[in-house]
Formats: structure tokens, sequence, C-alpha cells
């Protein structure tokens, strides 16, 4: 694994990675409360893609107007989480960084939450106030938890950033909880986004993750060599040529950007973008020009894989699927603040 | 080549360094020496702008504080004392970040990376472990490692912050022959902060006493590190005292 020639992701490597992700995607597609058999998914996304008529029964209905968005939508939560995870890991030199470790997670909620609570909407794009006010939220998370940081431990180091992260977290809770207790009749909206879920996703909402990811992400992959600079020390990154602020603050409103959509179309799914980097990089390493693109890769697979278990493990009744992903991050946050403390 | 001019740093009320000014000429070796907390490593921190500072300072007739990043860093090369790397990429990976100056964009091309890369590799010794995780190295390697970084940089000025503090005495005289040899190139210029006099006065051109963030002395080896100068910032007999521990290896 030492011997690595290229410090890019090599064009094999992503046709594998790829092929791998649409696997799981379509065995996710395939399997459910009604088993729907391989051969018949392909023939109906196939058809589907190109506007052909479906062959008759409620294969089709079921794949393409629940499942399929669903599993898309879910793979491309997966996908942002963990190229997020992946990216303030680097960004703050620190293996036990992420949305919801840092409680960025659940600022973009309470942001959400209090969207739907005072029914802040942007005129023509509904659904858009409850985006950007967990967009907004994201942000002034991530500045205030890493403004108290900075002032209480200036070198950031691990367990100052989790410390504030949980403590963070709680305090966003407690507020959500005050402004749920005043909600009144918004309290069934609420209570229905905060369970909320993939559950239902429609296309629209794909698209817009799609977008999200795009633009969010396009920015993120594009700071990969920073990024390597960061993961070796910020004062190296600064050494080395790196403006270190632009870069800071432009990883930040991605990261907070993405994790907000995700937020608002998804609710608050922990550990995804803690866990997955992680494995990923004991696959392909610490550089983030393979890092990036890999934990795209296996995010997206990851949350399948979760939300498959969510679906099929208690049929017919489904598990959240924050509930399989915190259950496994749990068991990794532990194995990993272990193997980091040893590292030292 | 370096100006420069009453540098003053503080946090509060306590004053770190208070109206540094030096001047540099390619081809020096500009030892900073003093006690502890005279502001030594402050005064480096301040030179690259990783500390507010008052002050300013000019590299080759510009200003240091309003050049971009990574046209500074194409000048400036700096060495920290400690690095802890917390993944583990390989010493290659560690010393191409060398080369980010020369095209700080994804979009930016520039030829000669690899070359720089071996060459830095190479001088440094490291060719052999370039494959090797950076946190599998020895406190030596790890800090020959960054060195590399530093000279795939191709700056014209290094800046040393206790280049060997850690360090045993072959990676001492490894680390310190190394940067002479570089030194000797067209146009090259050293700052270092040391603790250990013998290695400054081995090694420097010229040294520049602080103490309590104030310039005592400033020049030629032998004008600072005069018994005068040198006793009263130290507040003992300093020549009386590095005699009597190199006595010690004669009789043997």
């Amino acid at each position: 694994m030492n011997e690595r020639n290229s410090e890019r992701f090599r064009g094999w490597e992503y046709l594998l990675f790829a092929a791998a992700a649409v696997l799981t995607l379509l065995l996710s597609v395939c399997v459910g409360s009604v088993g729907i058999p391989f051969k018949t998914t392909v023939t109906v996304i196939w058809r589907g893609i190109w506007g052909l008529e479906q062959p008759a029964g409620t294969a089709s209905a079921i794949l393409l107007t629940s499942r399929l968005p669903r599993v898309l939508a879910v793979m491309l939560v997966g996908a942002s989480l963990s190229l997020c995870g992946g990216a303030m890991q680097g960004l703050l030199k620190n293996p036990l960084a992420d949305g919801s470790t840092l409680g960025v997670s659940s600022g973009a909620s309470l942001g959400a939450v209090i969207a739907i609570a005072f029914g802040i909407t942007i005129p023509s794009l509904p659904f858009a106030g409850t985006m950007v006010m967990a967009m907004v939220f994201a942000f002034c998370s991530l500045l205030i938890i890493l403004g108290l940081a900075y002032k209480l431990d200036f070198s950031l180091s691990t367990n100052t950033i989790i410390l504030i992260g949980v403590i963070f977290s709680m305090f966003a809770s407690s507020i959500m909880s005050i402004v749920i207790t005043f909600s009144g009749e918004k309290l069934r909206s609420i209570t229905f986004w905060t369970m909320g879920s993939l559950q239902g996703t429609s296309y629209r909402n794909v698209l817009v993750l799609l977008a999200a990811l795009l633009f969010f992400g396009g920015v993120i992959l594009l700071h990969a060599r920073e990024l390597n600079a960061f993961a070796v020390g910020e004062e190296n990154a600064r050494h080395v040529g790196v403006n270190v602020r632009r870069v800071k603050l432009t990883i930040l409103i991605a990261v907070s950007g993405l994790i907000g959509v995700c937020v608002s179309i998804g609710g608050t799914i922990g550990f995804v973008g803690l866990v997955t980097p992680h494995m990923v990089r004991l696959l392909v390493g610490p550089n983030h020009r393979r890092l990036l693109p890999a934990s795209l890769f296996g995010g997206g697979i990851f949350l399948m894989l979760s939300d498959l278990i969510a679906r099929t493990l208690l049929n017919p009744k489904e598990l959240p699927i924050g509930v399989v992903t915190s259950i496994i991050g749990a068991v990794a946050f532990v194995y990993i603040y272990g193997s980091s403390r040893k590292g030292r | 080549m370096l100006k420069v001019e009453n540098l003053s740093v503080a946090y509060g009320d306590l004053t770190i360094l208070n109206g540094v000014s030096f001047d540099l000429a390619p081809g020096e070796w500009l030892m900073i020496v003093g006690p502890n907390g005279a502001g030594k490593s402050t005064l480096i921190n301040a030179i690259t702008g990783g500390v507010p500072a008052k002050g300013s300072v000019f590299f080759e007739g510009r200003n240091a504080r309003t050049m971009k990043a990574h046209k500074l860093a194409r000048g400036i090369g700096v060495l920290a004392q400690n690095h802890f790397v917390g993944y583990a990429f390989s010493v290659e990976e560690v010393v191409r970040l060398g080369r980010y100056a020369y095209a700080p964009t994804i979009f930016s091309r520039h030829s000669g990376e690899e070359q720089a890369v071996r060459a830095a590799l190479e001088q440094t010794g490291l060719y052999e472990l370039r494959h090797q995780s950076v946190l599998t190295l020895s406190g030596g390697e790890l800090q020959r490692t960054f060195l590399a970084q530093t000279f795939c940089q191709d700056p014209r000025l290094l800046l040393l912050d206790e280049p060997t503090n850690h360090l045993d005495l072959v990676y001492q005289k490894q680390v310190f022959e190394l940067i002479q040899k570089w030194l000797k190139q067209e146009g090259r210029a050293v700052i270092s902060v040391v603790h250990d006099l013998s290695l400054a006065r081995a090694y420097g051109t010229r040294a520049l006493l602080l103490d309590h963030g104030r310039v005592m002395a400033d020049g030629p080896m032998e004008k600072v590190f005069s018994d005068e100068v040198l006793n009263r910032v130290y507040g003992m007999d300093v020549r009386d005292w590095m005699i009597r521990m190199l006595a010690q290896w004669k009789e043997a």
C-alpha cells in the first residue's frame, strides 16, 4: 500500500468505484417490502431513462415513483456528507471532524425547524426557505464552534473541537425544543420533518441535491491540494504559500452549504461523514486528490447500504436511516478515537 | 534582500517584540540568539505574517504584507521546529507540497515539478524513503522531510526556527551542513533561531541578539558574541562556561 505511484485518482479506480455504486443502487431498488427481480429492475430503469413504454404490472410504479428517487437521494446525501466529512477532517487536521461531531448538522436542523415554525419561505420557491435557513445556520454554527475553539485552544486539538461540538449540539437541540414547544399548529409539520428521513423524496429533491453536490462539491474537490497542505498542518500550509484564510473560508462555506441542503431534505443523518472518509483513507491513502473522489462514491455506497438495512431489517416496519448510521458510526467513533490517540 | 523595520508584536499588554529592525544581504546566515522568551521565534513568525505585527517587512523591495501568499512562498521558505502530521502521507507527498506556490490553482501547470521533487529528495538523502509514511519516520528523518519540502519550494531566503531542537548530534550536523551547502548558491540567505551558541558561532556569518523583545546587538559574530554583550544579556560568564564544557573533551 506504501507504493503509490499516482497522486491522482486513476481512471480505472473511478470506474471500479462507480461500478460498485451502480451495483449497490440496483440492489437497493430491487430489495424492499416487495422484491422485484433484478432483470425487471434493469429493464424498467432502462426504459424509464429513454422514456419508453413500461411493461405492465406494479413493478415500474414502485420502482420509478417511490424507490428510485429515494435511493438516488440517499446516494447523493451519502456522497455529499462524506465529502464534507473528508474535507473537514483535512482542513482541521482532525480525524474525528464531521458535520455531526462538530454540531453543524444540529445547527442546520435548528435553522430548518425555525424556518418551518415561523413559516419562513421564499416567494415562488417553496421549500427553499427551509433550505436557505439550514445553510445559513450551518455556516453560523461552524463559525461559532471554530471561533470558540480558537479562543479556548488555539491549536484546535481533537478533544477541544469534539467537546465544543457536543456542547453546541446540546445547545442547538434545546433551542429547537423551545421552538417546537411554541410552534402550535406547525408542530405536525416539524415533527414530520425531524422524523423526515428520506422517505417520499421526489425527483425534484434529487435534482436539488445533485445541483448542490455539483456546485459545493465541485468547490471542495478543486481544493484537494490545499486540503493536503492543511492536513499536514495549517502553519505548514501557510509556509508553502496557501492563502490560508481564503481557502478556509471557501471550504467552510461549501461544507455548510452542502450540509444545509442535505439536512433540509433528509434530516440529520449522523456519522456518515465521519466513518466513510476514514474507511476510504485505509483504502486509498490520505491524499485528498484520491481521498475526496473515493469518499464521494464510498459515502453513496455506505448510505445506500444503511438505507437498505433500515428498510429491510424489521420489515414491514422501517427504521430511520439515521439510527442505522449512528449505531455503525458510534462503534467506528470509538475505534477511530482510540487509534488517533495511539498515533500521537 | 530583506528589510525589517520597527517590527513589534504584542498580545494585549504583553510586548513580545519591541521595534526590531535589521537588513539582510544575500550570502548571509543570520543567527538570531537570546535567552528564553526573548522573542526569537515570534520574530520569525512576524516576518512571514504568522502573527499580527506592527512595522514593516520588505522582501526584495516589495512589501511582504501585501504580497500574495504563493508569491511570497516562492521567495521565502520556512522550516518550523516541530511537525505533527496527522495522517499517513508519504514523504514524497509532503515534499511535493513545496511546489504548491508554483501552481497555486488546479488549472495552472508548471513544468519541472518532478525534477524539483526528485532533486530535493536526493539532496536530503530521502529518495529511498520517498514512499514511506511520515508517521513511521524518526524525528531526524521527519525534520529532513520538511527541509526537503523547503528546498523543493526553491526560495531565496530560508527562515529556520530552531531546526535541530529535538535532533541528536548526528542529525544536527547533517541538517546544518545541508543548509550550509544550500546557502552557497548565488543570491541566497538564511535566518535561523538557534539556542546553542556554539552552533550559532560555527555556522553563522552574523548574529542578532534579542532580549525581552529588543535588539541588544547586531553585527559580525565576534562583535555580538563579545564577553561584555553576552554576559550582560545572559547574566553569567558565557565564555568561561563554554570553555569549561569543552575542556572536559580535551582531557579525554
